[in-house]
């Protein structure tokens, strides 16, 4: 389904500052794979979401959706395939508009948009049904600007927005990193729901990793730009969180050093 | 006095097309686009150009339309694809139009390249060819009877006609305004004014949303200029000159007093804006000691006002709570203290 291929990047390339952010990255998923992806600060992670989605384009290396190479693709005609969540509870909706008519956003995903009202009543008793999912009560406050929700009622629908045209692949970055422990836990739940009812191939990146344990199929984490670990789908389920730790003291030859790693 | 309200009131109706067109872009799409002064005279002078030329005035506002939109789209490429500033975008198309605009108005005549101005004193326009049709009707009698005999005012306006027909087609563009920001099209402009990471992951092409917002914007203020080219019968290269701010002062007044709940209520808001502009202007020149040529501070002074004021109130709220908080606070510790004396 997603295919990453020898991809690299280096940021401020021929300066002091020269960063080499992706080291050879090679990661295949198959169609309903849910990967979770752990590792320290500046670890690459999220610059290989970036470069998924279309934010960003390697130096070398392809990208491939599906079969297609989607390197050179701009981000917007990537999106057509791909649904995201970001760390930040207000990027991933409009503040300014109402609940509903994000929704309409999302549904208009994959169709060319056109001039016909982005919302009728078909749609809206559609909106409603998928909204109902959160148990949010947001079914019943269509009318009302995004910009007034909280912080965990915003990422629920962002969540909600970016699998509701069931993309090929979802991408989640940190999406319960800013949200506190109760509201995290809700988003978690809601983000296992959604990915097991679409069947959807997903990438998460965590900090946390009970979470990074208890979610998906695979695991892999990673340093300094390069996946150093990759836990395969039969020996996913009796992994601990000590495991992880001795494997990456084994691997780099160094104890682990995020606390933040440890603690979510 | 009636009569020199009633023209204002006629005015502010035309500028409203402009001011729903600032609106567009100054708040839609959060881009403060200054191409407006410039792109206001575009449609007067290709209006005023073609009418002069002999064509039908209807075409020729038509054409004012499209080459308004044409140059909002140039400022939303040097934006979009040049990178550059929004404001510096606007400001260069704003220069640019300058002197485009002296050679639109030059091709109307034989024997010049440019033209600062084109009279429409014995031309048809579209509102004397309205005229025309509407005086048969024989409403404006009727109306002017009713305000002389029934009302008791001395003057009444001259004609009924203008005000109904700016009325319609304002009307109509504001419809047609709020319809489109309700279409999947206006959605995405409307989440790219909001928040651009996001519908760049939802599939939209904000680059090319800027383009078409600005241009349509853009297109709204040749319109209007190619109104009031025809209802003021005359076209000038300097008509253009402050006109990013009276369409902003239009939104700001507007949207303070009527709200901004709805789009529907916001797009009327724009209009009552532009009109309530106009009113103050034509009140502002009956003071004495006042001139013409002093509308422009004026125009300046509203709009800081209404930027300034709101903030101001609120802060003074906001103080005046804190205060009375305090005085709350104290009071319930000397009552405390009070008991500890008397036990």
């Amino acid at each position: 389904m997603l295919k990453l291929e020898g991809i690299n990047k280096i940021f401020n390339e021929a300066t002091p500052d020269e960063k080499i952010a992706l080291d050879n990255i090679n990661l295949h998923l198959a169609p309903g794979d849910f990967v979770t992806i752990i590792g320290s600060n500046g670890a690459g992670k999220s610059t290989m979401m970036n470069m998924i989605s279309g934010a960003l384009t390697p130096d070398f290396g392809t990208v491939s959706i599906d079969g297609n190479d989607v390197t050179r693709l701009p981000e917007y005609k990537r999106s057509h395939y791909i649904g995201r969540v970001f760390q930040d509870p207000m990027a991933g909706t409009a503040p300014s508009m109402t609940i509903e008519e994000n929704v309409a956003i999302a549904y208009s995903r994959n169709a060319k948009r056109r001039l016909r009202f982005g919302s009728n009543r078909e749609r809206r008793d559609f909106f409603r049904t998928s909204l109902e999912k959160l148990h949010l009560n947001l079914e019943n406050r269509l009318n009302a600007k995004v910009g007034m929700l909280s912080g965990g009622e915003r990422q629920a629908l962002s969540l909600l927005m970016a699998t509701f045209t069931k993309p090929d692949i979802l991408l989640l970055d940190e999406h319960t990193a800013a949200l506190d422990p109760s509201r995290a836990e809700l988003i978690t739940n809601l983000t296992k729901q959604l990915v097991e009812e679409g069947n959807l191939t997903t990438l998460m990146v965590t900090h946390n990793m009970q979470q990074a344990i208890d979610l998906g199929n695979r695991l892999i984490m990673m340093d300094k730009g390069q996946i150093i670990l990759s836990i395969d789908e039969d020996k996913k389920p009796s992994l601990t969180i000590p495991d992880l730790m001795n494997e990456f003291e084994k691997i780099r030859g160094e104890k682990m050093n995020s606390d933040r790693a440890l603690l979510g | 006095m009636f009569a020199a309200l009633f023209g204002s009131v006629e005015q502010g109706i035309i500028y409203a097309i402009m001011a729903l067109g600032v609106y567009l872009t100054f708040r839609v799409l959060d881009f403060p686009d200054l191409t407006v002064d410039g792109s206001f005279v575009t449609g007067a002078s290709t209006a005023a150009m073609m009418i002069a030329l002999g064509y039908n005035p209807i075409l020729a506002t038509l054409m004012a339309i499209v080459a308004g939109f044409i140059a909002g789209c140039m400022t939303g490429l040097l934006h979009t694809k040049g990178k550059i500033n929004p404001l510096l975008s606007g400001i260069l198309m704003m220069i640019a139009l300058y002197s485009i605009n002296l050679r639109i108005m030059g091709l109307s005549a034989e024997n010049a390249i440019v033209k600062p101005n084109i009279p429409l004193m014995n031309t048809d326009t579209i509102f004397s060819q309205f005229q025309s049709f509407w005086s048969n009707l024989g409403i404006d009698t009727a109306l002017t009877n009713f305000i002389k005999n029934t009302l008791g005012f001395q003057t009444a306006p001259s004609t009924w006609g203008t005000i109904l027909v700016v009325l319609i087609i304002t009307l109509i563009i504001k419809f047609i305004a709020d319809w489109f920001l309700k279409t999947e099209v206006g959605l995405a402009i409307r989440a790219t004014g909001d928040n651009k990471r996001m519908i760049r992951s939802f599939s939209a092409n904000t680059d090319s949303l800027i383009v078409l917002g600005l241009g349509i914007s853009n297109a709204l203020v040749a319109f209007s200029g190619a109104l009031i080219a025809q209802y003021s019968k005359f076209a000038d290269a300097n008509m253009g000159i402050g006109m990013i701010v009276i369409g902003l002062a239009s939104v700001i007044i507007g949207e303070a007093i009527f709200g901004t709940k709805t789009i529907f209520r916001t797009t009327i808001a724009v209009i009552a804006g532009a009109i309530i502009y106009r009113i103050i202007y034509a009140i502002a020149l009956r003071i004495d000691w006042l001139d013409t040529s002093d509308m422009k501070l004026i125009t300046a002074v509203i709009v800081i006002l209404a930027l300034v004021l709101p903030q101001f109130i609120d802060k003074r709220r906001e103080k005046r709570r804190k205060l009375k908080r305090r005085a709350e606070r104290l009071g319930e510790q000397n009552m405390a203290q009070g008991g500890n004396h008397l036990a």
